[in-house]
């Protein structure tokens, strides 16, 4: 059984703020299979396409039967722990900053033996459920629980390092005068967050819903403009060194692709609101976040960012803003590479047309504000990379998967 | 015991066994290690370097040398050459190779060597490259290296067969009490079996006296005709039986046998001998879980019944079952891929009766076995040799 985790302590403005190392990271590149599963929470293993026999580590042929026809397919995630040890004495500092490290080796029902980081409930002779994680230099690795629900499990030492929890991390949400933001802001409460920091420009214009920030314990109104470098760079002055999590909900919805539109000027809010926003706030917080990887229990962890899923195929309905939010997207690639040595997560979070006023005109299904704060919480909870929120993008990411073709000419409607 | 389908060893024997003495650390590169062996091979055989036209080269730190790298190095002109990268079994395997291709006349004498040397993160290199598998799926899981392997092996070992530390233990303290007779082994001091039992937890069960010390050194032998031996007066020890196993018992769940257990049988009929004749043995003893498994696997004992049969014996130079006389790995170090040499270089110096201070009285028939490459979840790559000195 596990101890809670606790809060953490004031921290010791004297004391030196330890730096992050890296576990391991090299992979073959068929291994990042198991990359693309863990981004998204799921679990995969190669299969035989001709005899059927599921395969571990990645192979290049099936060791059964030697066909090439491998593929990675959700495989039963049920194994048995065959047999445990607790490194004491890594040869890689990652590892022996965090010795004792407890790892297994499971015989899974389908077949394969996996070595696997272990939940500190995992039992020698006992169930457990295999699932795949992004470790802190980003890259999959298999991590065994136990079947059931145990006390505190999500307080596991070697859980939280794959994890981005919120709790008792503090966390800024960009943009307080959105829906989604202010629901963010309540799940992330709820979830145990320390503080959630509010952004909200020109705090003194009033918005619909600031009664839900202002006076809320744990919840702090902070101005941030995030199109605004100099207000960004600001507040990251002011409490860049405190931000564990950042979520970014910067939101510029206009409809309108090209030829309907009359010059430069929406598009190049959409960029400065949306893309700029982006940078800005990158430039402002991702340093300090960087350097703040192993921080402690409350370690800087992740950055969130809420997308259209139209960033991956243009809604010509909404082009010019699909095309903001595609530039947004490839950014955050660029962010996520450079937050990596920190081992801080960067999660894309896809949804289809919100339910706000911009997208009015459109027909359902939309997204409720509050199913995307949810799915920020449990991704923050999973460790996850992308997430498909609601069923349009649920929809897109597997028509995109099957025929991106198909998608552009049925968007076109 | 069924008789051998294979073409015998007649008339291939080994001789000149060298041992570059090990250092914790070195400053050298592996080639320098790898041309100290072949120097002492030349003048232990009293042979001119034109003289060898076969080499058989195993070596983790060479950097992207292989064999045909070293000709040019140490001016070599051969007509045979190999590169074994088999870890532990290389030595077994090289033997294997170089016995054949004398037999055959492809080479008259062939130098078998494996050197490494250890600089200060060489050994954390080696764990962090040693194969895909290992890059993909183990080093990444706490990055505890062959320790972390060989305990989920040792444990589940140790849980299925009754298996206490304190069995395991009398192997390595044995070890230790050879390797004070070996001027050469790295470990000076002696070990209690209380102290082996109160060592720091590296990755448990694995607790320190479990494990190698991993250093710089070379071993070397050469393999040549009978006649060639004897027409340059050479002492020699004929090669009676092999064998090599690679990926054996692919669908057991977890090790807890070697390749060995499946060719054991042909092991003893080729060379016409039975366990009990052999004055000397030399296991593969990265881990003395893994001697323990050799007992087994090479029938001195039967499977489970390892534990029983250290506590019967002594394992000592001067006891009933001599064993790792030079101290092995665990007491005299771990040279990279020399360790695979080890216990075949001192099983020849034992039936040469060339051995000195760790000599075994009347050693005629030796066996020394090899094991190695932990590619993912358990070793992959085992043999074995029997061996006779001129006496038998």
């Amino acid at each position: 059984m596990i101890d809670p985790v606790q809060p953490p302590r004031r921290k010791n403005p004297l004391l030196r703020t330890r730096l992050p190392a890296s576990p391991p990271r090299p992979r073959s590149r068929t291994s990042h299979g198991f990359t693309r599963a863990a981004a998204e929470g799921r679990f995969v293993l190669q299969r035989c396409e001709a005899c059927g026999a599921f395969a571990y580590p990645a192979r290049e042929a099936c060791p059964a039967c030697l066909s090439a026809g491998l593929s990675f397919v959700d495989a039963p995630r049920r194994g048995v722990l065959l047999a445990e040890t607790t490194a004491r004495v890594p040869s890689d500092v990652y590892f022996r900053e965090r010795a004792p490290w407890r790892i297994g080796l499971v015989k899974m029902d389908c077949g394969p033996t996996m070595v696997a980081h272990l939940h500190a409930d995992c039992v020698e002779g006992a169930p457990v459920v295999m699932s795949f994680q992004l470790d802190k230099s980003g890259q999959a690795v298999a991590f065994a629980r136990p079947e059931g629900e145990t006390p505190n499990m999500a307080d596991d030492r070697q859980w939280r390092e794959m994890t981005a929890d919120p709790k008792f991390r503090r966390v800024l949400v960009t943009n307080g005068r959105s829906v989604i933001g202010q629901e963010a802001v309540a799940a992330l409460k709820a979830a145990g967050a320390k503080t959630v920091f509010v952004g909200v420009a020109e705090p003194w214009r009033p918005f619909a819903g600031e009664q839900l920030l202002r006076g809320q314990q744990g919840v702090e109104v902070v101005t941030l403009d995030a199109s605004d470098e100099k207000s960004a760079a600001d507040l990251a002055a002011d409490i860049g060194g405190k931000v564990d999590i950042l979520v970014n909900t910067t939101e510029y919805v206009r409809p309108g692709g090209l030829l309907d539109r009359r010059g430069t000027s929406i598009a190049r809010d959409e960029i400065d609101q949306a893309y700029l926003g982006f940078v800005n706030l990158a430039q402002a917080f991702g340093p300090a976040m960087r350097m703040r990887g192993a921080d402690g229990v409350s370690s800087s962890a992740a950055w969130v960012n809420i997308l259209s899923v139209h960033a991956l195929a243009n809604w010509p309905a909404f082009g010019a803003y699909s095309a903001s939010q595609a530039a947004c997207l490839s950014l955050s690639h660029c962010l996520r590479a450079e937050l990596r040595p920190g081992g801080v997560k960067v999660m894309n979070l896809f949804t289809g047309p919100v339910d706000t006023e911009w997208f009015q005109t459109v027909p359902p299904p939309k997204v409720a504000p509050r199913a995307v704060a949810q799915a920020i919480v449990s991704a923050l909870r999973g460790g996850l990379e992308e997430i498909y929120v609601g069923d349009v993008a649920e929809e897109i990411r597997q028509r995109l998967a099957a025929n991106p073709k198909a998608l552009e000419r049925e968007l076109d409607k | 015991m069924t008789n051998s389908l294979r073409t015998p060893y007649d008339g291939i024997v080994m001789a000149a066994p060298v041992t570059i003495p090990y250092a914790r650390y070195s400053i050298e590169s592996a080639q320098w290690w790898i041309g100290r062996a072949l120097s002492a091979l030349v003048a232990r055989a009293g042979i001119k370097v034109s003289d060898i036209d076969g080499l058989c080269v195993s070596s983790f730190t060479m950097g992207n040398d292989s064999g045909i790298g070293l000709t040019q190095h140490f001016g070599l002109c051969v007509r045979w050459l190999d590169t074994i990268p088999l870890g532990g079994a290389s030595a077994i395997a090289a033997l294997r190779k170089a016995a054949r291709a004398v037999q055959a006349h492809d080479a008259d004498i062939v130098a078998c060597v494996a050197g490494d040397t250890n600089h200060v993160d060489s050994f954390r290199l080696t764990l962090e490259n040693f194969s895909r598998f290992n890059r993909d799926a183990v080093y990444p899981y706490g990055a505890g290296g062959a320790n972390a392997s060989f305990a989920l092996i040792a444990r589940n070992y140790m849980r299925t067969f009754g298996v206490t530390r304190e069995d395991v233990g009398r192997i390595a303290v044995a070890q230790r009490a050879n390797a004070l007779r070996n001027p050469h082994a790295l470990m000076k001091t002696p070990l209690t079996i209380e102290q082996y039992l109160a060592a720091r937890p590296i990755s448990d069960p694995i607790h320190l006296f479990d494990c190698v010390m991993p250093c710089a050194g070379a071993e070397a032998f050469l393999v040549m005709r009978d006649h060639t031996a004897a027409s340059l007066g050479l002492p020699a020890a004929r090669l009676l039986s092999t064998i090599e196993r690679h990926n054996a018992f692919a669908n057991d769940p977890m090790q807890v046998r070697g390749g060995w257990a499946m060719d054991v049988g042909e092991l003893y009929a080729m060379a016409g001998v039975k366990p009990d004749d052999l004055d000397i043995v030399q296991t593969y003893d990265d881990y003395p879980v893994i001697t323990m498994m050799q007992f087994e696997d090479l029938g001195f004992c039967s499977k489970g019944e390892g534990a029983a049969f250290v506590r019967q014996h002594d394992l000592t130079i001067d006891g009933d079952f001599p064993h790792n006389t030079s101290g092995g790995q665990l007491s005299a170090g771990q040279a990279g891929a020399a360790g695979a040499y080890l216990g075949l270089v001192e099983g020849l110096r034992q039936v040469l009766g060339e051995a000195g201070p760790t000599q075994v009285k009347n050693a005629k028939l030796g066996l020394a076995a090899g094991f190695g490459m932990i590619n993912y979840d358990r070793g992959l790559a085992s043999g074995a040799a029997i061996f006779a000195g001129p006496a038998r």
